[in-house]
This record gives C-alpha cells, structure tokens and sequence, in this order.
C-alpha cells in the first residue's frame, strides 16, 4: 500500500494537471509531492526528488526513513519539507553508497523540517548552488562524538546566498555547521553541540553569524582561510551575539584533518582572515580559551594565499572564566608555555612574514581592533604568544600583554543580504 | 519540407513498430522525445531485443583509459543522426557532439572471468542521448531473460553473482544510478549535463579488430571532422596498464584521469577540494603531491597528504582508492569493490616517486 502511494498521488497529480491545461493554460507548478514512510523509501524520496518540477514541494510525512543510498536533488525552486526536525527522520545508518545523506546541487532551493541522522559522510551538501536555505534541519550522528562519523552536518560550499536558520548540528567530526568558499552568508538561531568545530566558515566572502549557541563541542566558532582552493581570501565575515560556551570536548577529528588543530575548549579561532568583526557575543567555560587569533603556519606552495589574520575587530564581547586548564595536544600546550594560565581571553600567534616579524612588525592598518569588551577580574584581557621567538628561540622568548596597541577601532562591517526566491531569506521562516 | 519528413518518419514508425516486434529503425523522435521511453528497445538502437546486434550507424569504440566499474565489461557505441553532421574535432575536453547524438553504453558480467568473452549477462544500458535542451542520462536495467531492459529513473541496487579469474565465487552489490547520481559526474564547468569519455587523448588508439584509428574510422563513418590530417599526432593518453604504453607515471596519470577527473578537475563536482587529477594539470601540488586535504573527513584515514611521494602507505589517494567504506571511498559511485590492480598500479607509482 504505501508503496504505491507515490504513484498514485502522481497520477493524480497528471489528471489534474492535465484538466487545468484543459481550462485555463498554463499551469502554476505549485503543487505538492506527498512521501510517507516505507520499505521502498529510498526510491520513493529519490523519485521524487528527480521528477519534482520547479515551484513544487516535497513533503515527508512524519516518521523514521531507512534510507540505503545517498539523497540528491537537482531541480531549482524546490521544497523539501518534513514534518519537523524530530518527526520526520531520514536515517542513513543502513547506507551502502553516496557520500552524503542530501545533495543539493540546483538554485533557489528550500530544505525544511527534518532531521539526517548518521550519513556515512556530509549529512546535508549543497554545492555550487545559488539559493540555499536550511530551516529547522536537524544533523546528527546518534552514537555521539566518534572519528568514524561524517565530516560535516550542515554544508553549502561554493555557493552563494546561503541561508541557514533554526539548524541544530551533534556528533560531525570536522565542523557541525560549514560554509565553506561561499557568499553572502547568514547562519542564525542554530545550535551546535559536540562536534569537532561548532560553526565554521571558510574561505567565504560576507558572512553573518548571529544568535547561535556553540557549547560541547572542541572548538565553539571558526573561522578560517586555506591555501590552494578554487576561493580563497576568506574576508567581511561578522560574528555577533552568539554563545560558546563549555566547549570541552576532545578532538575527535580523523587525523589529517585541518580542524584536527582545534584544542579542546576553544571558544573561537580566526585563521588567516580579513576584516572579521567580532562583538556582543559571549564566551565562557571554554578550557582552552575564549579567542585566538592565528596564522595559518602548515607549509604551503601557492604564491596567491595570504596566511596572516588582518583586520581583525573585537568589542562588546563578555568574557567569562576559561583558559583554566588548556588542551594537552599541541596548540594548547603552546598556548600554556606561552601565555600561561589561565590563558587570555583574547590570543594573538603574533605570527608574521619573517621579514615582518624580525624588522618591520605588523602595519599598523591590519592589526587587531579590541575595545569595550567585558572581562573577569584577575585574567589577563589579551595576550600575543610571540609563537615565532617560542618555536626558534625559546630562551628568547617573552608574551607580550600590553592592549594597549590595539585600542582602536575599525568601522564595523555592513549587515550582509541573502536573497533567495527574491527576497530577503528571512521571510522563508514564516512560512 | 523537414516538417513533411518528420511526419512520414512518425507515420512509418507508427505503422511498422505497431505491425511487426521484428523490424528496427532507429526512431529519431523517441531519441529526441523530452520523456524517455520506458524500454531501451523503443529507440530502435539495436537489431534484436537483447541488443546484442547494433542498428546500422552505431559505431563501436573504447577508450585508453576507461573507468573502473566493479569489473563490469563495458560496450560502447556512437550514433550521431546523418543530418546532424560529424562531431568537431578540439584538443582538450569532450568532442563537441551534435544535437541528436547518442553514447550507448552497456555494463555487463561474463559467467565467469575464466572465460571472459563467454556467457556474457548484460546488467544496464545507460543512454546519453544529446536533446535540443542538452544531454540527458537515461540508466535502462536489463531482465532476467535479457529481453528487455527497462528504464530507472531512481537507480537501483543489483546482487550480482561473478566467478573471477581464480574460479572464486562472489557476489557483487552493484549499483544503478539514479539519474542524478549520472550528473554528480557527467557535469561540466557550466553546470551542464556533458559526456565524460569520448575526448581525442581517450579514443586516441588503434579500433579493435581493425588496423585503423579509431579516431579515423569515426572521420569515415561522418562523426568527426577537423582535427590534423594525420589524427595519430593528436593527444594521447596512454592505456594505464599497458606497460609498452608510456612510463610509470604517465600510465598512472593517465589511470587517475580516467577515473577520477570526471570530478577532480576545475570546474567540475569534486574541484571544491583543489585536487585536480586530469591529465593536463601540471602543478604538482594540486594533482595531489604533498598536498593536504581540505573537507576529506575520516577520508583521510589519518594520513597528512594526498600523495607522499615515495610512501604510498602514508598517501590519502590510496587510502581512498584501497575502501570501499562509502564514507572514505574513492570515486564515490560506480563501484562497491576495489580496483586491485588500479590501487597497485597507483602505488607502484607513488612508490618510485621521489
């Protein structure tokens, strides 16, 4: 029986299309493709899928989906839509093939109300799209932080106007929440609990990221910018009013994996990005640090990449007790030896082109901005770890703590706009 | 008078497809029609119902450097319509095809690899067939009877029992793919659906059974045009396991674009991580020496680099290749069994690098 509905509801669909062509013309697509749960899941959703037509929604009944196969969609303008993240579950433990639970790889796309639990790899992809919004999705690997779990839940790449709402994110083993080589960008309103990194951007180009709470995960909020991607020059990228906070998970990333650097109770890390504004969030309960500003310090063949953070402007941010007990691993036992305990709220690598570093220092246009941030008595508000002189020369070797170069202020970035379907992506929410 | 043509074209069909099952002509309208036909035999492509005789105008070939579908035998053909006139000839890329063209591909599985000519089982035909709005893949899954194979459009997954070389029996999870799982390959830098094969360095070799190149029986039959006069001088990658065929590492590069180029190459599905695997890229970094990988997950299996030269064992590419975890596995669709003799091919190759 459910094995035909699909079948049967297109056919009715045809019917009454056809009558309307009768009619009156030209028909509006907006009609909706009905999925329920069933032994034949796996072809029921890819069918439908594949023969949506622009303007149409899919909807997923309420229930749990034993999916086989990887999920994608190539039709632009349509709907996915569940019955909510914890009603409609579309589980991937089963999964023989696809390397991702949804791939979305058409424009002006809507997913909405459902979860994807357990892929084999990325739960939900959009790739090279123009238009994607992600509402109340939910991604999770059920069996808890685990390397053998996908690398990321939510992760719209090489697109522009991404919109990301509602979202919750458990268990990836590289970043919960990413965007990466993207434009325009909102991420808003999710949550990101014990994944290697809550939320990350990378090498993306004007991206909001507000009211999200980052808490269990190793790393709460990243941002960073690599060598030798198609996109690079990661810039104009604003995080406000979020919380990470109790970020104290262990590093669970495959070995190999950039994120893999992440200590242990970091609330943020901007890696080799421009012009990235920082304010009213709230970070504390983080073991590690709260924030740590960093270059990218792997080597790397590719004369077009910039590896120091510039610009970067951090104020009105509260910052509650952390840098209590860093991370063992590599990162935080630098931060240890260098900074101490407990660590600063804020960290500079004091990274720079070695010419720089030994003779010229950073210009002064570039340099860290932070004013007006809140900070607990007896912690030290900001710290530069001097890496270079601690690597090379360790006898040398002296923090710097003095703020008082960076009491300044950059002008603070422009809100940025996500349109999709022609309007402002917020509007999707209400519907 | 086009118009007069189409209509005695359908007309004849109609009456002839509706008196006899047994008279074939290649229906130019259901090869142009926006919906697929249910059935492959509907095109007329084939002489018979098991479509082991072609219809006149498909022309047979192969490539250097075919992909590795879970050993599948693979038999390929070219139509391209009289009036739709030869494919251009261009150094880099797919030949550009005409409107009209059709690539027949069938998948199929001897009895037994003791006997690899014999018993052949025909599993899937795929169809690439040129529309006016552009490529389409059409994945036609054969009967039991091999009478009949039937479109589907949502993929399908087979058990397929194989006797390899060694006499062992097996059974392989083969699967269909749906039909957006053929573009998550078959996309070019436009986004649009495109061929992957039929390039001048892959069908750039003697035609099987003849003495001719194959790129100049294509010239004789009208598909192609262009190109030098001596087609031999044309690019050339060369076959991967021929050892008589190119030193170690041009057959290894020549291996890796066949089979991982489709989507490691600018522009195209995989290009998001900077690995570039075809032929032509010559940076080394970016055709994976060295270099770190960005979003492989537990892809990575733990290893730092892409290649490490000279330590195939410590090279994510291997790793990759060496899975059939779908989580690690490389490429990602087409197979569910690992290619042995590729994963040495490859790491012979890293193996000798320096």
């Amino acid at each position: 029986m459910p094995a035909t509905f699909l079948r049967v509801q297109r056919g009715m669909l045809g019917i009454i299309a056809t009558a309307l062509i009768i009619l009156s013309g030209p028909v509006l697509a907006d009609d909706v493709i009905r999925v329920s749960p069933s032994e034949n899941a796996q072809e029921e959703i890819q069918e439908a899928l594949i023969l949506a037509e622009p303007g149409q929604t899919i909807e997923l009944a309420a229930g749990f989906y034993k999916l086989t196969d990887g999920l994608s969609l190539d039709v632009a303008n349509v709907t996915v839509k569940g019955a909510g993240m914890d009603k409609t579950i579309l589980s991937f433990k089963g999964q023989k093939g696809g390397s991702e639970g949804l791939l979305v790889t058409s424009d002006q796309v809507v997913l909405r109300d459902f979860a994807v639990e357990d892929s084999k790899g990325d739960a939900v992809k959009a790739k090279g799209v123009d238009g994607i919004a992600m509402i109340n999705i939910r991604t999770e690997w059920t069996g808890g932080p685990k390397s053998t779990n996908g690398a990321y839940g939510l992760y719209p790449v090489q697109s522009k106007n991404v919109f990301i709402y509602g979202c919750v994110a458990i268990g990836a083993s590289d970043a919960g929440i990413y965007v990466g080589q993207s434009e325009d960008i909102i991420v808003t309103k999710s949550r990101g609990e014990f994944n290697v990194a809550g939320l990350e951007i990378e090498n993306s180009y004007r991206a909001d990221v507000f009211d999200n709470v980052m808490t269990r995960n190793t790393g709460g909020l990243l941002v960073f910018d690599l060598p030798n991607l198609p996109k690079q020059g990661g810039h104009n990228v604003r995080f406000f009013r979020n919380k990470s906070f109790d970020n104290d998970t262990d590093n669970f990333a495959p070995e190999g994996n950039i994120v893999g650097i992440v200590p242990r109770g970091t609330g943020m890390i901007v890696m080799a990005n421009e012009n990235v504004e920082v304010f009213e969030n709230e970070f504390y309960g983080n073991d590690t640090v709260n924030i740590v500003v960093a270059s990218y310090v792997d080597e790397f063949e590719d004369e077009n990449y910039q590896p120091t953070p510039k610009k970067i402007h951090i104020h009105h941010n509260k910052f509650g007790k952390s840098g209590m007990d860093p991370d063992p691993g590599q990162f935080g036992t630098i931060l240890r030896e260098t900074v101490g305990t407990p660590v600063p709220d804020v960290v500079w690598d004091g990274v720079l082109p070695l010419m720089d570093y030994l003779f010229f220092g950073q210009a002064e246009e570039d340099s860290l901005a932070l004013h007006d941030n809140t900070h607990l008595d007896g912690v030290k508000p900001y710290g530069n770890a001097n890496m270079i002189m601690h690597v090379v020369a360790p006898i040398f070797h002296s923090p710097d703590f003095d703020m008082a170069p960076y009491a300044k202020s950059y002008p603070s970035l422009p809100a940025v706009d996500v349109t999709i379907r022609g309007r402002p992506a917020m509007e999707l929410v209400a519907q | 008078m086009k118009g007069i043509r189409f209509w005695l074209l359908l007309f004849a069909v109609s009456v002839l497809g509706g008196a006899s099952q047994s008279v074939w002509a290649i229906d130019q309208n259901k090869l142009l029609a926006t919906k697929p036909a249910r059935t492959l035999s509907e095109y007329g492509l084939f002489q018979d119902a098991g479509a082991r005789n072609q219809a006149e105008g498909l022309v047979l070939y192969e490539l250097n450097n075919p992909l590795f579908t879970d050993y599948a035998l693979k038999i390929r053909y070219l139509y391209i319509p009289k009036e739709s006139g030869p494919a251009t000839y261009q150094e880099d890329g797919v030949l550009e095809f005409p409107v009209g063209t059709v690539l027949v591909k069938t998948f199929a599985y001897p009895a037994s690899f003791e006997q690899p000519d014999a018993d052949i089982r025909y599993i899937e035909t795929r169809l690439l067939i040129h529309k006016r709005d552009g490529w389409k893949a059409y994945p036609y899954v054969w009967n039991e009877e091999q009478t009949e194979a039937r479109l589907k459009v949502a993929g399908k997954r087979l058990e397929i029992p194989v006797v390899w070389a060694d006499g062992k029996s097996d059974i392989i999870n083969y699967a269909v793919p749906n039909m957006n799982q053929c573009k998550g390959c078959h996309v070019n830098a436009d986004k649009a659906f495109t061929p992957i094969g039929p390039k001048v360095r892959n069908l750039n070799r003697q035609a099987k059974g003849k003495s001719e190149n194959q790129l100049e029986l294509l010239r004789q039959a009208g598909y192609l045009k262009g190109g030098p006069e001596n087609l031999e001088e044309s690019p050339r990658v060369p076959e991967p396991f021929n050892p008589d065929d190119g030193n170690l590492q041009a057959r290894a590069r020549a291996y890796l674009d066949g089979n991982c180029a489709h989507c490691h190459s600018p522009g195209h599905p995989a290009d998001t991580s900077g690995l570039y695997l075809n032929y032509e890229e010559n940076r080394e970094v970016h055709w994976g020496v060295n270099k770190p990988p960005v979003a492989a997950g537990r892809g990575a299996g733990g290893l730092l680099v892409d290649i490490h030269p000279g330590a195939p064992e410590k090279s994510i590419l291997l790793f990759r290749m060496d899975s059939t975890d779908p989580g690690i596995m490389m490429p990602e669709l087409g197979r569910s069994t690992i290619d042995q003799e590729g994963v040495e091919l490859i790491r012979k190759f890293i193996a000798e690098m320096n």
